[in-house]
C-alpha cells in the first residue's frame, strides 16, 4: 500500500509540501509524486536505513540528567523539506541584513554606546544584562566583527511567512547534523536528487575554515586554526570533533594551550610549543579564561583575554557577543537594524513582549494561558512556560517568576508553526518544525544554502530540541530551473 | 601531535600490552602452583608482590588466598593493573582518539572491553581460568595485529610501539621474577621440579618452542633468563623490545633525552652477564631493569607529553605504574 495524501490534513497549520488534503504545492509535486510511487513497506525500510547508517556512522548526541550522560543516536526523519530558491534567496539576504546589523550593535556596546545614548537602546536592559562583559569594553576584533557564527531559528506561521524566533550568537550547534542529515539522504533516497536541482551543502568547513582564517592576527599564508572543546561529556563533542576533523585541524582542550611571556597562546605538541592563530571556542565566556572570568573554570586558558586584547589570537566568536543573544535584546533587534543600517528587517521579528516594561507586563500577567513565556538566558528550550497547554499551577509560578525578575522574560503570542509530512511509525503525519541557518561572518559573509530543520516528533507539540523528543530532517533549497 | 593525543595512543598500546601480560603472569603463576606438590607451593601473596600493588591489595583484602590474588589481577576494578582496569583504561583512551585511529581498531577494542566485564568473574575459579585468560591474551594480540596491519606506521604508530614494547620489556621481567620468587626460598634443596618452572616461564611468553630452535640446549634457569632478557630476535625478550623503544624513539622529534637514557638502558640490559648471577642477584639486577623502565618512561612524558600547566588528571590518563 502507497501513502494516501488525501488523508494527510495539516487542520488549519500551514503545510509546506501539501496545501489541502491531495493537492501537493507546487514545489512539491515531482517529491509527492515520487513517495507515492513507493510502498510503505520500501520507505519503512528507507527509514530503517537511515538509521542503522546513524549509528555505524556514530552520529550521536549526548543527553544530560538520565542518571548519567548517554550517548543516543541522532533522531533523523528521511523526508527531506523543500524551500524554494527564489524565497531563500529573501530569507538568505535578511539573516546578512541581522547580523552585520547584530554585529554593529555589540561593537558600538563595548565602544561609544551611541544607541544608548540615542535614547533607543535602554540603559538599564544593558546594566542588567548578564552577557554584558565589562572587560571587553574598547576593544575592537578585526573586521570589526564579534559574531562570527550566527544560527538564528526561523519559523513560519500560519500564512507561511519566515519569524526570527531567536538568535544564537554565543556557541551555536546543529551544523555537523546539518551535513551528516544530506550525507544520509543522498545515501538512503539517491533517487529522488534526479528530479531537483538542491544547492549543496558540503562546502560548509571550507567556508568557516576561511572565515576563521580571516581572523587570524597576521596575514600569514597558513594560520594555525584550533577548535576548543569542553571535553569529550559535552553534549556537542561529536560536532566539536567533527568540525575540527572536517577542517583539518586540532580539537584542542584548555590544557593543551598555555599562553606565553608574550601574551601569544601555544599549544603543547610532541614537536614542543606551536603558536596558535584563531581559536573556534566551544565554550562558554564564562569559563575561557580563569584569569579574569569564573577563576575555577580548569576548561579555560589563564591569560587568554590578555592575548586577544592584545590582537595576538583571533577567538570566534568573540567573548562578550553573547549580550545581543538575549531574549529582551531580541524584541530590540528591528530597532536596531532600522538604527545602524537605516533599513527595514526583511525577515519579521516575532511581536515580543518585554515584561520590563509595565505596560508590556500587565499584559503578559493577563494573557498568560495564551502566550508562550521565555527566560533571557536560556537555551535548550529550557525553562519555558507554553500558556495553553499549561496547567494552573504553572500559571501561578511563571506570574510569580515574571513579578520576582520581569527583566529576565519576555512572551510571544503562540505561534501557529507550520508543518511538514514526517515519518510516524507507519504513517505520513504533518508534525511542526523550525530551521536553523548558520551565518559566518569574518571578512566576507556567507549563510548556508537551508540550515538545520528540527521537527517536532510527538503529534501537535512544538517542543524541536533534540534533548526533549525533537528530530530533525535535510532541507532543501531548489533552484527553480527543475522546479 | 598534540601532547594530550600522543599521550593517550602511547597509554593505549601500554595497556592493552598489560592486559595480556597480565594474563600470561596469572597464567604462569597458575600453572607452577599446579605442577608443584602440595606442600613446597610458595603463597599466592607472590603474585600482588610481582606485579607491585599490594597497598591497594591489602585495602580491600584481609587474605592473600588464591581467589582474592587471582580476582585482583584478573577482575577487580580497584586494582590498579587488574586486567579489567587495563581493558577498560585503554578502551577509554582510545574512544578519545577515534578520529586518528582505524574505526576496526575501535570496534574490536571495544568488544574486548566488554568480553572482559562480561566475564572476568568466570576466570578466577581454577575451571575457566585458563581459558578467559587464553581468550583475553588471544583477542589483545589480534588489536595489535590489526593496528600493526591496517595503521600508518607514522608519529602515531611510533608512539604505539613504544607504549608497546615499554610495558613489554617492564611485563616480561616480572614474569621472570615470579620463577626467582618461587625459587628463592628453596635454593638447598634443588629439586626436581626447578626445570619445570622454567619451562611454563617460557610457555607463559609463548617462548618455549623460540627457545630451543635458538638456544639449542636443554632448558635451564639461567639460561632461560638469558634468552627472555637479551635475546635479540624473540619479541617478547626485554633486549628486542628495549631496541623496538630506541627504534621508535628515533623517529619522534627532539629525541636526545630518551634517546640517552634508552642507550643507556640497553647497555645495561646486554652488557649483564647472567650466567654467573645467583638467584638474589638476578631478581636485584630485575628490579635495577624496572627502575630503569620507569626512567625512560618519565623521560618520555617531560619530552613528549608534558603540558605547560598540566590539568588535574582524569580518569582517561590512569598511570597505573608510572
Amino acid at each position: 500500500m502507497s501513502i494516501d495524501w488525501t488523508r494527510y490534513d495539516a487542520r488549519g497549520f500551514y503545510d509546506e509540501m501539501i496545501a489541502s488534503p491531495g493537492q501537493p504545492r507546487a514545489l512539491a509535486q515531482d517529491m509527492v509524486k515520487h513517495l507515492q510511487e513507493l510502498s510503505s513497506e520500501e520507505i519503512r525500510a528507507r527509514q530503517q536505513a537511515a538509521e542503522a547508517a546513524i549509528v555505524k556512522m556514530g552520529i550521536t548526541f549526548t543527553v544530560y540528567s538520565e542518571g548519567g550522560n548517554i550517548d543516543r543516536a541522532w533522531p533523523f526523519d528521511i523526508i527531506p523539506r523543500i524551500i524554494a530558491a527564489k524565497e531563500w534567496a529573501n530569507t538568505a539576504a535578511g539573516l546578512r541584513q541581522r547580523v552585520q546589523a547584530l554585529n554593529l550593535f555589540i561593537g558600538d556596546l563595548y565602544g561609544e554606546q551611541r544607541i544608548v545614548r540615542d535614547g533607543v537602546f535602554p540603559a538599564e536592559l544593558l546594566a542588567n544584562s548578564s552577557n554584558f562583559r565589562r572587560e571587553c569594553i574598547g576593544i575592537r576584533p578585526r573586521h570589526g566583527v564579534w559574531a562570527h557564527i550566527c544560527g538564528s531559528d526561523l519559523v513560519r506561521d500560519d500564512q507561511g511567512t519566515f519569524y526570527v524566533l531567536e538568535d544564537n550568537l554565543r556557541v551555536p550547534s546543529g551544523v555537523s547534523y546539518m551535513l551528516e542529515n544530506r550525507v544520509l539522504t543522498k545515501q538512503v533516497f539517491g533517487e529522488l536528487f534526479t528530479d531537483y536541482s538542491i544547492q549543496p551543502l558540503a562546502d560548509y568547513p571550507n567556508h568557516l575554515f576561511d572565515m576563521l582564517a580571516s581572523i587570524a592576527p597576521s596575514l600569514d599564508m597558513f594560520p594555525e586554526i584550533v577548535v576548543m572543546t569542553p571535553g569529550i561529556y559535552n553534549s556537542a563533542y561529536f560536532e566539536h570533533s567533527f568540525l575540527a576533523q572536517q577542517m583539518g585541524v586540532e580539537l584542542v582542550e584548555g590544557s593543551d594551550l598555555v599562553v606565553g611571556e608574550d601574551d601569544c597562546v601555544y599549544m603543547s605538541t610532541i614537536d614542543g610549543l606551536q603558536r596558535v592563530d584563531v581559536i573556534y571556542r566551544r565554550i562558554d565566556d564564562l569559563f575561557l579564561d580563569p584569569e579574569v572570568f569564573n577563576k575555577d573554570s580548569t576548561l579555560g586558558v589563564p591569560g587568554l583575554m590578555r592575548a586577544w586584547r592584545k590582537g595576538n589570537v583571533g577567538l570566534a566568536n568573540a567573548p562578550g557577543a553573547g549580550v545581543a543573544d538575549d531574549k529582551v535584546v531580541y524584541a530590540f533587534v528591528p530597532k536596531i537594524i532600522k538604527y545602524y543600517l537605516d533599513e527595514d528587517p526583511i525577515i519579521p521579528n516575532v511581536p515580543t513582549y518585554v515584561c520590563l516594561d509595565k505596560g508590556e507586563r500587565d499584559y503578559v500577567l493577563n494573557n498568560l494561558d495564551k502566550l508562550v513565556v521565555k527566560p533571557a538566558n536560556e537555551s535548550g528550550g529550557y525553562g519555558m512556560l507554553i500558556g495553553p497547554t499549561a496547567g494552573k499551577r504553572e500559571l501561578e509560578e511563571f506570574a510569580r517568576l515574571i513579578k520576582a525578575d520581569p527583566r529576565n522574560y519576555i512572551a510571544q503570542p503562540m505561534l501557529k508553526l507550520s508543518t511538514v509530512p514526517t515519518m510516524c511509525g507507519d504513517r505520513i503525519e504533518p508534525r511542526h518544525v523550525d530551521l536553523r541557518p548558520f551565518v559566518l561572518h569574518g571578512e566576507k559573509m556567507y549563510v548556508t544554502p537551508g540550515g538545520l530543520t528540527r521537527v517536532a516528533l510527538r503529534k501537535g507539540s512544538t517542543v524541536v530540541n533534540s534533548s526533549q523528543g525533537g528530530g530533525s530532517k535535510d532541507t532543501w533549497i531548489i533552484n527553480p530551473e527543475a522546479a | 601531535m598534540l601532547s594530550r593525543v600522543a599521550e593517550r595512543i602511547y597509554w593505549i598500546a601500554r595497556y592493552i600490552e598489560r592486559a595480556e601480560n597480565s594474563a600470561r603472569l596469572v597464567n604462569a603463576y597458575t600453572h607452577q602452583m599446579l605442577d608443584l606438590p602440595s606442600g613446597v607451593e610458595p603463597g599466592w601473596r607472590q603474585l600482588v608482590d610481582i606485579i607491585g600493588d599490594a597497598p591497594a591489595f591489602d585495602e580491600h583484602y584481609l587474605s592473600y588466598d588464591e581467589h582474592n590474588t587471582v580476582s585482583f589481577l584478573v577482575a577487580d576494578d580497584f586494582s590498579p593493573s587488574s586486567i579489567l582496569t587495563s581493558v577498560s583504561m585503554a578502551r577509554e583512551n582510545m574512544r578519545t582518539t577515534r578520529e586518528l585511529l582505524p574505526t576496526e581498531a575501535w570496534h574490536h577494542c571495544n568488544e574486548l572491553y566488554l568480553q572482559v566485564r562480561n566475564h572476568a568473574h568466570e576466570g578466577i575459579p581454577r575451571r575457566g581460568r585458563h581459558a578467559f585468560l587464553k581468550d583475553v591474551i588471544f583477542r589483545c594480540q589480534q588489536l595489535t595485529g590489526l593496528l600493526a596491519g591496517t595503521m600508518s606506521h607514522d608519529t602515531a604508530y611510533d608512539l604505539m610501539r613504544l607504549g608497546r614494547n615499554l610495558e613489554r620489556a617492564d611485563m616480561t621481567t616480572r614474569i621472570i621474577d615470579s620463577a626467582i620468587f618461587i625459587l628463592m626460598p628453596r635454593q638447598r634443596e634443588p629439586g626436581q621440579y626447578d626445570n619445570l618452572l622454567w619451562i611454563n616461564v617460557l610457555k607463559s611468553s609463548s617462548g618455549d618452542q623460540m627457545y630451543r630452535q635458538h638456544v639449542r640446549s636443554r632448558v635451564e634457569g639461567a639460561a632461560v633468563v638469558k634468552f627472555l632478557l637479551q635475546d635479540r630476535y624473540f619479541p617478547r625478550s626485554v633486549a628486542r623490545a628495549v631496541a623496538e623503544v630506541e627504534f621508535s624513539i628515533h623517529h619522534l622529534p627532539r629525541n636526545e633525552a630518551p634517546l640517552l637514557c634508552i642507550l643507556e638502558l640497553r647497555e645495561r640490559v646486554l652488557m649483564a652477564t647472567v650466567d654467573d648471577m645467583s638467584l638474589e642477584d638476578m631478581h636485584s639486577h630485575i628490579d635495577k631493569l624496572q627502575l630503569a623502565f620507569n626512567l625512560v618512561h618519565n623521560e618520555i612524558f617531560r619530552t613528549w607529553f608534558q603540558r605547560h600547566h598540566p590539568a588535574p588528571p582524569t580518569r582517561t590518563t590512569g598511570m597505573a605504574h608510572a
